[in-house]
């Protein structure tokens, strides 16, 4: 009995001594598979863009040429020679009225097309589909090249274009210091507005049909049951694009830098993007620069978190 | 159920809205395609009209026959090929190993990958500049490629998780008790399951890349390594007012895209959406 038990015994200590093994062996093995799966990618993450954002970090607090060793710390000497040059400040300015127009002029078209295009009968859907949304698929050069004519101060369509209708017109340059941050705007809006428009034509889509035809049924206008039913629907599309358009307003920069050349006439179209170039790039000086980028994402970060930490956050389940 | 007919009126007001919008937004590719096959001075003066006399094709076959188009072709083709196989590659591991392999940290790394959707090129760019230049990649397709890759490794990965976490995990179960290793339900399961997705990814990943300016303007020095869209900027540089002569090239790069967008279209939508709205 007695000799039963203790072969039993070392039999069970045998068994989960091996089970120990295994358990040990597969989960060297999961973290090595895990380790297969995730490692190349994050390699190529963290070298590229986490390292780069990092050392631009320290490159900050130097007064740097690029080559040689960092040694002149300046503690935060580029910050204050950055926010005391007024050139950066109106830069802030006019990334924050692009901004505004993007959210008050370029969103609500975007949602308006999109509301006319995907609701009730529409023969023909995808074509105006197809050709509001183009510009979208052309690269940021082609639509700064094409739209460097259209707005020529002498011969550029738009003028040519108003004149045919009203003779008496005078040419505008629309580049000039007075307009140009409006004309660079309605270029963003031609070729970034389909964009918006088919994230908000996904969403009407799902927006549920019976639901409308309840309050149309109870007696609501047309207009009512966008008010009160598929708009509200359309939240999490609508809170995203606003998001969106933000974060696109203040990253926006190849279609500024070619059609102002460089921020245009006395730095009247400069926003953040192009004054990072002018001012860190193309006068080579790096910790300056850097503190620009700094500033650039150190903006989008904390209104990133912010915005999907108290206005987002409802829209993931996760 | 009644079916809702629409009055006639509110149709015609829609079309007539719609139809404004389209010629608002067609009118300046159009005058580019119209002005490329005159000569500039009668574009100018009419900037919509069909040439009065001859077709001027030669702005054309000078491009055409010019050996820097085609090299800039080659150069956007490898660069954005590249891209695209390592960009997507990479995603989907990731993507899978966020989705279906457990491990400790995984919501870590996830939020870490996430961090990057807030940063485009531009704003890191002077750092990428002198990290491409200690690796001494200036003047090499990688100093383009791998900037690339990363900064869209977050999109791709965040679309691509949306998708496979929609693929049930009894599956994965379901094929481990067969015999399936890991691998084996990554590459001949998960990876054929997820074809519209993958394809709507390398759809995006083919349009960012192949339209980047920025970076290689700033790590290709060599012209014979220049992209189309550096090639049109220097096009533009040396031929600005010859206005014929740029939309020509203008009408080359706008041509393919079209065609692209056609081919693509449902893809486009579905990365847009399916990356945006997470599913």
């Amino acid at each position: 009995m007695s000799l039963v038990n203790a072969k039993n015994l070392s039999e069970v200590k045998l068994d989960e001594a091996q089970t120990r093994r295994d358990r040990r062996n597969t989960s060297l093995q999961k973290w090595l598979t895990v380790a297969v799966f995730v490692i190349p990618g994050m390699v190529v993450f963290v070298v590229f863009v986490l390292n780069p954002i990092a050392q631009s970090v320290v490159y900050s607090f130097y007064d740097w040429n690029g080559l040689g060793p960092l040694t002149d710390h300046v503690e935060f000497g580029n910050y204050e020679r950055l926010f005391a040059h007024d050139i950066f400040t109106k830069s802030i300015q006019h990334t924050l009225i692009i901004m505004a127009m993007s959210l008050f002029i370029q969103l609500p078209i975007a949602l308006g097309v999109a509301l006319t295009v995907s609701r009730g009968v529409l023969p023909g859907r995808r074509v105006f589909r197809a050709l509001l949304f183009i510009p979208y698929v052309f690269s940021e050069i082609i639509t700064a090249i094409i739209w460097l004519y259209v707005l020529h101060p002498r011969d550029g369509l738009v003028n040519v274009a108003i004149k045919a209708v009203d003779p008496s017109f005078q040419n505008q340059a629309w580049l000039g210091p007075d307009l140009v941050l409006y004309s660079v705007f309605a270029v963003l809006v031609w070729k970034y507005f389909g964009f918006y428009m088919i994230l908000y034509m996904a969403s009407v889509q799902g927006v549920p049909k019976d639901l409308e035809e309840a309050a149309r049924m109870d007696g609501a206008t047309e207009l009512g049951v966008l008010r009160y039913v598929t708009i509200p629907l359309m939240g999490p599309t609508i809170r995203l694009t606003i998001y969106l358009a933000i974060v696109g307003s203040i990253q926006q920069f190849a279609i500024i830098w070619i059609l102002t050349t460089g921020g245009g006439i006395n730095n009247s179209a400069q926003v953040i993007s192009t004054y990072l170039y002018k001012y860190g790039l193309q006068r080579f000086k790096p910790g300056y620069g850097s503190a620009i980028a700094v500033v650039l994402f150190g903006m989008t970060f904390i209104f990133s978190i912010l915005y999907q930490q108290f206005i987002m956050k409802r829209d993931y389940e996760d | 159920m009644n079916v809702k007919i629409p009055r006639g009126g509110t149709l015609a007001i829609k079309y007539f809205i719609l139809i404004t919008l389209c010629i608002m937004v067609m009118s300046p590719i159009a005058t580019a395609l119209l002005g490329s096959v005159r000569v500039t001075g009668d574009f100018l003066l009419r900037p919509f009209g069909l040439p009065e006399g001859e077709w001027q094709w030669q702005h054309y076959t000078e491009i055409l026959l010019s050996h820097t188009f085609w090299r800039s072709m080659l150069n956007s083709l490898i660069i954005t090929v590249s891209t695209v196989v390592l960009n997507v590659s990479l995603a989907c591991m990731l993507a899978f190993s966020f989705t279906k392999l457990s491990f400790r940290g995984r919501k870590t790394v996830f939020n870490i990958l996430s961090i990057g959707l807030m940063f485009p090129i531009t704003v890191a760019i002077l750092p990428i500049f002198t990290q491409i230049k200690q690796l001494d990649w200036i003047d090499s397709y990688w100093g383009v490629i791998f900037p690339l890759v990363a900064f869209g490794l977050p999109q791709s990965t965040i679309i691509l998780r949306s998708f496979f976490i929609a693929v049930p995990n009894e599956l994965a179960d379901a094929s481990y008790v067969d015999g399936c290793t890991t691998f084996g339900f990554f590459r001949y399961i998960l990876i054929p399951m997820a074809r519209p997705a993958i394809t709507a990814v390398v759809v995006i990943q083919i349009i960012i890349s192949w339209n980047e300016y920025f970076l290689p303007l700033l790590i290709l020095n060599d012209d014979d390594l220049w992209t189309l869209p550096l090639g049109i900027m220097q096009f533009q540089a040396q031929f600005g007012t010859d206005w014929s002569r740029v939309m020509a090239y203008v009408t080359l790069l706008i041509i393919p895209a079209v065609v692209f967008y056609v081919l693509t279209e449902k893809y486009i939508v579905t990365g847009l959406i399916g990356g945006e709205l997470k599913g």
